[in-house]
């Protein structure tokens, strides 16, 4: 009987030497003789114990984790690996990390092979369009605004109503448009899903388009995942020939690469470097949903956003619904990153509070050292102390304590950092990344980054942080977009909950 | 590849002609093409496009990808962006650059190598975190350095 293994084709695993484990393994086999199928899956999440590598045992699997190439040989020593193996982990699922979790966007991803139909079928990929197709389009658009399902890109626009908008608009063409330009550090939920279930945002494209009357989709990929880009665009490929995409279906998608810009991230600045124009940002009116991709009513969701609608239409919008908290329904991936023990996904309905995050689910540093300052939501994000750890997981709650969950990353320091570096780095990355159309953002993060210069050292500190607070208002309420907007978060959290890391510069400086 | 050459140029330019927002495809495939976009591609594309000299240089300054001289042999990421940064990637870096005697952006002498700066790679929660050659690299210590090294050839 043929053994299936699985090891992940994720670019986190990759990174950490998977395809040489894949390689030996192969070898080994063959020189032992053993009947093996070598499955590559994407990722479970669990990046600490990459390589992964699970092994199907009467129909059940079991992980031996990090496999490095070299410990190969002894997991084979004595033919298949047992559990008996220093490396091994269980089962995966009952591995707390993963237990704990309510996956249902990542239901799929780091257990199917990500291009087979077939393995997408047998775990209950394609209900979700059967039923929107059965239900119809105004019945599909009503289940998605029952779920409650809000923007996972950050900005947490219901879902249901930005489609309702592009629905009812008149135009003779529209289209559904993937925003999978993840550049938030912090960030990997995007290209864990297009490396490891690609059908699944195919699938939840396709049911945008049929209750929107689109018939093309576009995704716009960054060009830093070479690998997302390579195995989506092998899906598109896959869902053509086997007529899920393509004139039969009614739904067509291109895969669009970005080209280095994070603002193209911002979703009219993304509108305009898909019409292969400058990634500079609109004004809003008009909102895409009624002029969009080349003038016409488009719906642009998160990339996280649309391969959730799967779900919410096979199961239904209240079942979603019934998790979470407040106003904010259903799953997260948080996405727990930086000096972590185990960094990792971690979907859950929203409500946990940071504390839990980083502590009770990441384990606290890999250094080792205490847990300083937290993250949350990319470069735009606040950065939290520990006495804000009782904050929940949840759109809301964030804002109120000045802060934002963006696309779910969270990105952990220990007692090393320096805080004035990390506000001088938000100013200096907005001053980089800046598309230059308005000029709080294309000259205020510039001055910015000089002042924070001079309070680093040590001159005339409390004159300059009152002008770096003045310029952040300037950012917050004169930018066209987030970039600006949202640059003072990490600035001012950093400069209001970590002064001492801004003092010693002011005594020295008196000294 | 390097040079700019008509035929093959506009072959690559014809082969997006009509397509909706051609620009940045076919960009990126010219890039493939000469290793860079050469000046000679701007007029070109304008004329193919329907667009002005200004319009496409306009795109083509803007973003960060598109080179205006070939790097080096091998082409060496390496991610600067705060989850990178709690894992003190910037000494790290540091390491890096003095090794192989270039500053950001810059190519080594012999065009073996050209280190450049990236802001996130989504290898998070495996940083310090890099891509040479478009493979990605996790968990970098100092002696991944002379692995690095040993990969783009002496």
């Amino acid at each position: 009987m043929t053994t299936r293994i699985f090891v992940p084709r994720d670019a986190a695993a990759r990174a950490v030497g998977a395809d040489k484990v894949a390689a030996a393994i192969a070898e080994t086999a063959r020189q032992q003789g053993l009947a093996v199928e070598l499955v590559r899956t994407g990722s479970r999440g669990l990046f600490w114990l990459e390589t992964l590598v699970e092994v199907e045992i009467d129909g059940r699997r079991i992980g031996f984790g990090p496999v490095a190439a070299a410990d190969v040989a002894s997991l084979f020593a004595k033919g298949l690996p047992t559990a008996a193996h220093p490396l091994c982990v269980g089962a995966p699922e009952e591995i707390p990390f993963l237990k704990r979790q309510t996956r249902i966007t990542f239901a799929r991803c780091g257990i199917v092979d990500p291009l087979s139909l077939a393995d997408w079928r047998a775990h209950g990929g394609g209900r979700g369009l059967e039923r929107a197709r059965k239900l119809g389009p105004a019945a599909t658009i009503e289940e998605v605004t029952k779920s409650g399902l809000r923007g996972r890109g950050g900005a947490g626009f219901p879902t249901g109503i930005k489609w309702k908008t592009v629905a009812d608009a008149a135009a003779d063409r529209k289209y559904i448009v993937c925003n999978a330009d993840e550049g938030d550090s912090g960030t990997f939920a995007d290209r864990m899903l297009l490396e490891g279930d690609p059908f699944a945002l195919i699938e939840g494209m396709a049911i945008a388009g049929f209750a929107v009357g689109a018939r093309k989709g576009y995704v716009y990929v960054r060009s830093e995942y070479p690998d997302a880009i390579r195995v989506f665009g092998e899906a598109v490929r896959i869902a053509e020939r086997e007529g899920v995409l393509g004139a039969k279906a009614g739904f067509d998608i291109e895969l669009r690469v970005g080209a280095g810009a994070y603002v193209c991230g911002e979703e009219t600045s993304l509108l305009e470097s898909l019409e292969g124009k400058r990634g500079q940002v609109r004004a809003k009116p008009p909102l895409p949903a009624h002029k969009g991709l080349f003038g016409k009513p488009t719906v642009i969701n998160n990339l996280v956003s649309l391969a959730t609608v799967p779900a919410v239409l096979a199961d239904g919008g209240d079942a979603y619904a019934a998790l979470g908290m407040g106003r904010s329904r259903g799953t997260m991936p948080i996405q727990v990153a930086g000096n972590v023990r185990h960094g990792g996904l971690f979907e859950a309905a929203f409500g946990l509070t940071l504390g839990e995050i980083v502590e009770g689910i990441g384990g606290g540093t890999r250094s080792g050292r205490p847990v300083r300052a937290v993250q949350v939501g990319g470069p735009l994000g606040a950065y939290f102390p520990r006495s804000l750890f009782d904050t929940p997981f949840d759109y809301e709650a964030f804002a109120a304590r000045d802060g934002l969950i963006g696309h779910g990353g969270v990105v952990v320091f220990d007692d090393t950092v320096d805080m004035a570096r990390q506000a001088r780095f938000a100013l200096e990355f907005c001053s980089i990344e800046s598309c230059g159309k308005c000029t709080p953002c294309r000259i205020g993060s510039v001055r910015g980054t000089e002042t924070m210069d001079r309070i680093i050292r040590g001159e005339r500190v409390e004159a300059n942080l009152a002008l770096v607070e003045d310029l952040c208002q300037t950012l917050k309420f004169g930018s066209l977009c987030a970039l600006g907007g949202f640059t003072p978060y990490p600035v001012m959290s950093a400069i209001r909950h970590f002064p001492e890391d801004f003092r010693p510069r002011l005594q020295a400086a008196a000294e | 590849m390097a040079a700019w050459n008509e035929a093959q140029g506009n072959e690559i330019i014809q082969r997006h002609v009509g397509r909706e927002g051609a620009l940045l495809p076919l960009l990126h495939d010219i890039q493939e093409g000469f290793g860079h976009v050469p000046s000679e591609a701007v007029p070109a594309i304008a004329h193919a496009l329907n667009l002005t000299r200004a319009e496409v240089h306009g795109v083509v300054t803007f973003y960060h990808d598109f080179r205006d001289r070939p790097a080096g042999r091998h082409v060496l990421k390496l991610c600067r962006a705060e989850a990178c940064q709690s894992m003190h990637s910037e000494a790290l870096a540091q390491q890096v650059l003095s090794h192989f005697g270039v500053d950001w952006g810059g190519t080594t002498p012999d065009g073996r190598i050209t280190i450049e700066a990236t802001y996130c790679l989504g290898l998070c929660a495996s940083g310090p975190a890099a891509m040479l050659d478009g493979q990605p690299m996790g968990r970098l210590t100092p002696e991944s350095i002379p692995e690095i090294a040993r990969e783009v050839g002496r």
